[in-house]
């Protein structure tokens, strides 16, 4: 250890004011949806939980979720294939435009969610319209699925990375097709990755507005209604509810991500604890 | 002695058995048949949007109806570039982008050097989640608990009431706060894992040959993290940069994202034109970052 005792002393208490800093306006918000009254006052004089049952028969709520609920399962879909071929492109193959494809996979979230918007809303109008397409569900996925391509594509290059080709070649050898190695040899490997990526593809699918404000036409998604609502005092309750769910909706497939994507089997996890103790 | 006959069983036959050897034979196939739909979906879809919204901010929008004349023209740039309100706009998200990026740093830093060099190992892989699950967590949410706090009767005034000061939580200030909370994760990961990288022994060797710890972290740390610094500056940049969702519900002032989603509606040709301005300032952004070497640290 090089940190005198007095650095190491104000670095946690650095890192714990950054954390409180970082943990701070979602507790404050959960504790919201418990309070009894419609005014937003701190602080919260009685508490009560009608409005969660207020939230649950809210029919404009349940509409809006499950629009969310089906987009967000249709672009993880179309994310998880996406994702998929295009990282084993990349990982298996050495070829002239590869720069290219992986540019062009970061690039939705590399480039303000706005430009990607109004990029899509433009051409959906004017050049999908003529052609039958009509804003709603449909162009609601087209929107999530083009940036949650890189969640999967992530998760599942870095796995195989780690794994390597030639346990492909030893399948073919042994006789299998193209068919019997991915399923037998390949998916087996990437499987938790794919669950991982896929978690993370629907948070980030669930939670997003941005782009989706301007893909949705008059169709509402959990996030586009709170939106819409929040500048509504009367039913400030009910989005603090809404807004305690979606917290809990998006933290808990990203903490299970998290532990599959970080599980490498348990010769991994036993490697990464002998490093981290050699380091010390 | 009877001899048994020991022959391999025939591969299986049929369609499917030879397009896969088709395909082992040749790998540009193969390598099509797996680029093909993505390439087609981010390629054609995609990047075909992208150049439609370039396109669009050649052309103009008739005032009336609203429908787009496609004919050539810079009107929609010399309007941004003369008028001095998109000026102003533009220079005041810059601004705010480069003082978020400043407080994200400024509070990530403990955080990350206490994951990467203090805490045991188990609590490190905590910390991580710790803050990966807010990063995931929903942007409208964390936007809306800010409107929130910082209300005249929210938490900060509440806790400020008592020292006779008062906040107007809902100006530039509060929204400069909101942007350092929504991207403090963005930063915090990175440092962290530029930290990480720094051997001990280059600290040790500092302290060895008399470097106070001072003296260590603004000879050898810091330098040694700029890239990494740099690496989330792109993201607490570029997020700013494009935002109109927090503006709207803190501040009342008019930023890129703002003006941008105003004009849309009745002009998008202006709209796609002003889109330009952060598109350009976040590409010089990223060559600067890479001559910085920052990308080593993505």
């Amino acid at each position: 250890m090089v940190e005198s005792p007095l650095t190491r002393f104000f670095v946690r208490l650095g890192a714990g004011v950054t954390l409180f800093f970082i943990y701070f306006p979602l507790v404050v918000i959960a504790l919201y949806a418990f309070n009894e009254q419609v005014t937003q006052q701190w602080p919260i004089q009685d508490w009560s939980t009608k409005w969660f049952s207020v939230a649950f028969h809210n029919e404009s709520v349940r509409a809006a979720l499950k629009n969310s609920v089906i987009a967000g399962l249709v672009a993880t879909a179309v994310a998880l294939v996406l994702g998929t071929l295009a990282s084993l492109a990349i990982a298996r193959y050495r070829f002239f435009g590869r720069e290219a494809v992986t540019f062009v996979v970061i690039l939705p979230i590399a480039l303000p969610g706005i430009v990607t918007g109004l990029a899509l809303q433009g051409t959906i109008e004017d050049v999908l319209g003529p052609l039958g397409v009509r804003f709603g569900l449909a162009t609601i996925v087209i929107g999530h699925a083009t940036f949650c391509v890189v969640v999967v594509y992530n998760n599942v290059l870095a796995r195989l990375r780690r794994t390597a080709g030639n346990l492909d070649e030893a399948s073919a050898d042994l006789g299998a097709d193209s068919w019997q190695t991915f399923r037998y040899v390949m998916f087996p490997q990437m499987r938790t990755a794919l669950l991982a990526g896929g978690l993370l593809a629907f948070a980030l699918s669930f939670d997003e507005i941005i782009v989706t404000i301007f893909t949705a036409g008059a169709i509402q998604t959990l996030p586009i209604w709170m939106y819409a609502t929040l500048f509504r005092p009367t039913e400030l309750p009910i989005v603090n509810v809404v807004a305690l769910f979606m917290i809990l909706l998006s933290i808990i497939p990203v903490y299970f991500a998290q532990k599959l994507a970080g599980d490498t089997g348990v010769a991994g996890r036993e490697a990464e604890r002998k490093a981290g103790r050699a380091r010390r | 002695m009877t001899s048994v006959a020991m022959s391999e069983p025939p591969p299986r036959q049929g369609p499917g058995r030879r397009l896969s050897t088709f395909l082992y034979r040749h790998p540009r196939v193969r390598l099509w048949a797996l680029l093909a739909v993505p390439a087609l979906w981010l390629g054609g879809v995609y990047l075909g949007s992208l150049a439609y919204l370039l396109l669009a901010s050649f052309w103009t929008a008739d005032p009336f109806t609203a429908q787009l004349v496609h004919e050539f023209t810079l009107d929609n740039f010399r309007r941004i570039i003369e008028t001095p309100v998109y000026r102003d706009v533009a220079w005041r998200t810059v601004k705010m982008a480069a003082l978020v990026t400043v407080a994200c740093a400024v509070l990530a830093f403990p955080l990350a050097y206490y994951m990467a060099r203090i805490a045991s190992t188990r609590m490190r892989n905590l910390l991580v989640v710790a803050v990966l699950m807010p990063l995931w967590g929903s942007y409208l949410v964390k936007a809306y608990a800010w409107r929130t706090i910082l209300s005249g009767e929210g938490v900060i005034n509440w806790a400020l009431g008592p020292f006779g000061v008062e906040f107007d939580g809902y100006s530039n200030t509060g929204l400069w706060l909101v942007f350092t909370y929504l991207w403090l994760p963005y930063m915090v990961l990175p440092v962290y894992a530029g930290l990480e990288r720094i051997p001990s022994s280059l600290l040790e060797a500092s302290s060895d040959l008399g470097g106070r710890s001072i003296r260590t972290f603004f000879s050898v740390t810091l330098p040694l993290v700029f890239p990494a610094v740099v690496a989330g500056s792109i993201f607490t940049f570029s997020l700013t940069l494009g935002d109109y969702i927090a503006p709207g519900l803190i501040s009342s002032d008019q930023f890129i994202g703002t003006v941008i989603y105003r004009e849309y509606g009745t002009a998008l040709p202006v709209a796609a034109a002003y889109a330009l301005v952060p598109i350009a300032i976040i590409v010089a952004y990223l060559l600067v970052a890479r001559r910085l070497k920052a990308f080593e640290s993505l």
